[in-house]
């Protein structure tokens, strides 16, 4: 619309181009990347022209500037979608950890991987379908069970980052058992350590750090996966207030017949207190088995992860006090996706540490294999795959570190960042597992192998946790949401003109510059190590274009957007893919800098991946921006239809018959 | 007696490790590789730790020589169970020629100054393989020496010790105060768990300097060359039992 608007005047545009710009620049605080010409971006223009009179005083300006650049976001992954490059939390590569937490982390790997190596017997517990009951001991005493409830509770105190660093060495020998950790801790009483008041705290978490009291989450519903709003357990307060009643099952809830201690999603009726009438919002409550009424299933029968216990929860008339809601009656819904958020991280570093290991096995094979005179890696075709298992595992293993890096530092934008790296995390320990057993060949497929229980294993994780299709989508939609607010901005400043002259034509000829393919200033030199320049300016024309895409896409489609979902897909690949440029350009020029044996190495692994990830990115957003993406998906959307209506395949068999 | 024992615990490559020597043939890479306690000083440990616990001995001192790396050594001692520890600062040349004889003159004078009822030690290193500093320990110190030990039990002041030996068992009592070293099938040593690891971080490491104990660490010993063990030789194969014998005889072999 601005683009149209503006140009359909030529006078004019004419005018606009010809009057200097009205607003002196203010540079932009360090974290985002200044144009080269100095002036104020976008939205916190459009407000500073709003608010201020015609005289510009300087202490209004800054005070109004200070105020929207608060509001500023400090994510990378959401300045993409503006088409800027947010660099606070992605250069350079945190070091989070102080000298004695690094020391006291040091000491703990050794045992944890040593424990894993020597007791833990995957093989045995995916035969069991059960971790064997020594292990369990054996972990309760390791004090795996609490690693980040604070000491004073019995538990370890871990930071995010040592967190990260131990569940990896999990993630590497045994996933069922890193799920039945996992579900313990990440989720299952990760509401107690994020929204419970002292008591609930003191009530709860020493018997849960040790392991004597297991945890669940128990949000799914037969009916409700992905739209987990949807949700009909339902708990009703008493009419003396003093507690609730539970009804409902869940299902497919992990460590589910194992749990004292559930962390159950609710719909509680409350009052609206604008309008007065009856209404049904989530509510998160901590409930324990010994309330009486709670009863879970057997174990289901899985794909994978075997040893860890899945079952269905039920509640039958359940009491529960009311001092165990957690956090605010209502606030439930909030409660799920802060607890699940703030869990995310844990995958990606579990997973890398999983591709670790299969590539360990796929490195031995090759080493060792003859055939046709050589050692198979010597084959063109073996080495192409070796190189982009150890890519994927470097740009995951980045990730999960900047990720959990970020939190330890107090960050708290990083939902978009989290969710991209447990879709990324997720399909790439898939691929790289799927393409270690291609390695080993027919070796690969034989269960003494144990590859093949990993490839099980691995399954579920692009389905939990949120699927990698409604992640994507989440990704995509935020994304726009925040470029929304910034095109709002504009359209504002549309609105005068005039005022708005320098700001608009600013913004013109940004456009025009970005949709002609020349850079608009935009630069990561002086951020990224000289040596990988060449990749910082394919990631920045890159996210330059992306940033124009996603204008045209908002402008194209308004608010219909949330329900392009074919769009909305490849907006969230290719946000993937630019967050995946930056965490490896941050990654090796950390090494670079710091002067790292591998550094090299690093930087020929950050080259390859950045040359292919631009052009996916460069390819999807050509693709968005044809006519023929609109038959394309008018295609798929038909086939789908037909395919439905017809109950299976609809073309007619070759034969006939 | 004063209930306390010494343990030494000796910090070394890991035993999972693929050892390569240096290009310059004077030793072994020991950069960035893993290192943890030696297998036969966890067992000591473990031996100690259980005496504790069997309320027969009072305290357990975990006593460590070399660089400052060796803290860690002894963090897993205190994480398995061990009250305190003493660091014996040696680095750089000192180090590199550390060997028995300058590590028993140290745990003899540190026996001594910490008056210990027993000085635990494992059997060898699984670097050097010398099998001498328990003994020699004994020696300076003219105590009795109970070695390859693969069951001890304290009886009022004496000991009964169960040698491994080539013959077989070999079952002594010795009196305290006494060195013994332990053997593999003394015990099995028990996992550090993440709690004790931070509990073990409150206990103390003493810092001592070999000169404060009054020891000489010059070495009488020079290392001339290190080489990996020479590659192992294909094979020839031949027709006949006649054939075998001739070639037997041809290499000298009969």
């Amino acid at each position: 619309m601005l683009l149209r608007k503006v140009s359909q005047s030529s006078a004019l545009c004419g005018t606009i181009l010809r009057i200097p710009p009205v607003l002196s620049g203010g540079q932009r605080q360090a974290g985002v990347v200044a144009l080269q010409n100095s002036r104020l971006y976008a939205s916190e223009a459009a407000q500073a022209v709003l608010e201020k009179p015609a005289a510009v005083g300087s202490d209004a300006a800054t005070k109004v500037e200070n105020k929207a650049a608060a509001a500023e976001s400090k994510s990378f992954a959401v300045g993409i979608f503006k088409g800027q490059i947010a660099t606070a939390q992605v250069f350079p590569f945190p070091s989070v950890l102080s000298q004695e937490q690094e020391q006291f982390l040091r000491e703990l790997v050794g045992p944890v991987g040593k424990f894993f190596e020597e007791v833990n017997d995957a093989a045995k517990n995916d035969a069991l379908e059960k971790v064997e009951d020594h292990t369990m001991e054996g972990l309760k005493e390791m004090g795996a069970f609490g690693l980040q409830v604070p000491a004073d509770l019995n538990g370890l105190g871990l930071s995010n980052t040592q967190y990260a660093r131990l569940v990896e060495i999990v993630g590497g020998h045994d996933l069922g058992v890193g799920i039945t950790l996992g579900a313990h801790q990440s989720i299952g009483f990760k509401g107690i350590l994020l929204f419970g008041n002292p008591a609930q705290k003191e009530k709860y978490l020493p018997k849960l750090a040790t392991g004597e009291h297991i945890a669940a989450f128990c949000l799914t519903e037969p009916a409700s996966g992905s739209d987990a709003a949807s949700i009909k357990t339902t708990a009703v307060q008493s009419p003396c207030g003093q507690y609730f009643t539970l009804n409902g099952s869940k299902i497919w809830i992990s460590n589910g017949g194992l749990a004292e201690i559930f962390t159950v999603f609710a719909k509680t009726p409350m009052k609206d207190p604008k309008t007065g009438e009856m209404k049904d919002k989530i509510t998160a409550f901590v409930v324990e088995r010994s309330f009486g009424g709670v009863t879970s299933g057997p174990p289901e029968k899985k794909m994978g992860i075997k040893a860890s216990n899945t079952a269905e929860v039920y509640f039958d008339n359940v009491r529960v006090p009311a001092d165990c809601v957690l956090g605010e009656v209502g606030g439930g819904f909030k409660v799920a996706m802060n607890i699940l958020n703030n869990g995310r991280f844990g995958m990606a570093a579990a997973l890398s540490g999983t591709m670790k290991s299969s590539i360990a096995k796929a490195v031995d094979h090759a080493a060792n294999r003859t055939q046709f005179g050589s050692k198979i890696h010597n084959y063109g075709v073996i080495q192409e795959k070796m190189a982009r298992m150890t890519m994927l595992q470097y740009v995951t293993e980045s990730m999960a570190y900047m990720i959990s890096g970020n939190m330890d530092s107090g960050a708290t934008e990083f939902q978009i960042e989290a969710a991209i790296s447990k879709i990324f995390a997720s399909e790439a320990a898939w691929n790289v597992t799927d393409e270690c057993i291609q390695v080993m060949g027919g070796m690969g497929f034989m269960k003494d192998a144990g590859v093949e229980r990993i490839m099980r294993d691995l399954r579920i994780f692009r389905i939990f946790e949120g699927t990698n299709d409604i992640l994507r989508l989440f990704v995509a939609l935020n994304g726009f949401q925040s470029a929304g607010n910034q095109l709002k901005g504009l359209q504002k400043a549309l609105k005068n003109p005039l005022g708005n002259a320098g700001l608009l034509a600013g913004e013109l000829t940004k456009r025009a510059k970005r949709k002609a393919g020349l850079s608009t200033g935009l630069t990561l030199q002086g951020t990224v190590h000289p040596e990988l320049a060449q990749s910082g300016e394919l990631t920045v024309k890159a996210i330059e274009q992306f940033g124009l895409v996603i204008e045209e896409m908002l402008i194209k489609h308004g608010k219909k957007i949330i329900d392009e979902q074919f769009v909305l897909k490849r907006v969230a690949d290719c946000a993937i893919d630019l967050y995946a440029m930056v965490v490896v350009l941050s990654r090796a020029s950390r090494a670079l800098t710091q002067g790292h044996a591998s550094a090299q190495y690093e930087k020929m692994l950050c080259e390859t991946w950045c040359m292919e990830a631009s052009d996916r990115v460069m390819r999807d957003i050509k693709l968005l921006r044809s006519g023929e993406s609109r038959k394309l998906f008018k295609n798929l959307r038909a086939i789908s239809t037909a395919l439905v209506e017809n109950g299976g395949p609809v073309s007619p068999h070759p034969l006939g018959f | 007696m004063s209930g306390r024992v010494l343990v030494g615990v000796k910090r070394v490559i890991d035993y999972a490790v693929k050892i390569r020597v240096k290009p310059d043939n004077s030793g072994v890479v020991t950069d960035g590789v893993k290192h943890s306690m030696n297998p036969f000083c966890e067992i000591a440990v473990e031996e100690a730790v259980k005496l504790k616990e069997k309320k027969l001995i009072k305290e357990v001192v975990a006593v460590s020589c070399g660089p400052q790396q060796s803290q860690e050594t002894i963090r897993t001692a205190l994480a398995m169970g061990a009250d305190r520890g003493i660091h014996v600062e040696v680095a750089g040349k000192d180090y590199e020629t550390l060997g028995p004889l300058q590590v028993s003159k140290i745990m003899a004078a540190l026996a001594k100054k910490e008056d210990a009822q027993l000085l635990i030690l494992g059997k060898q290193a699984i670097d050097d393989d010398c099998n001498q500093t328990g003994q020699m320990t004994a020696a300076l110190l003219d105590w009795p020496q109970g070695t390859f030990a693969s069951e001890v039990s304290l009886d009022g002041d004496k000991v009964k010790v169960v040698r491994e030996i080539d013959g077989g068992l070999e079952t002594i009592k010795i009196s305290t105060p006494a060195v013994l070293t332990a053997d593999l099938r003394l015990n099995t040593p028990r996992y550090a768990t993440l709690p004790n690891i931070m509990k073990a971080k409150k206990k103390k490491i003493a810092n001592v300097k070999p000169a404060d104990l009054g020891v000489d660490l010059t070495s009488r010993l020079e290392v001339l060359k290190v080489e990996e063990p020479p590659q192992r030789e294909a094979g020839v194969k031949v027709e006949t039992v006649e054939d075998l014998v001739g070639k037997l005889k041809e290499t000298g072999r009969i």
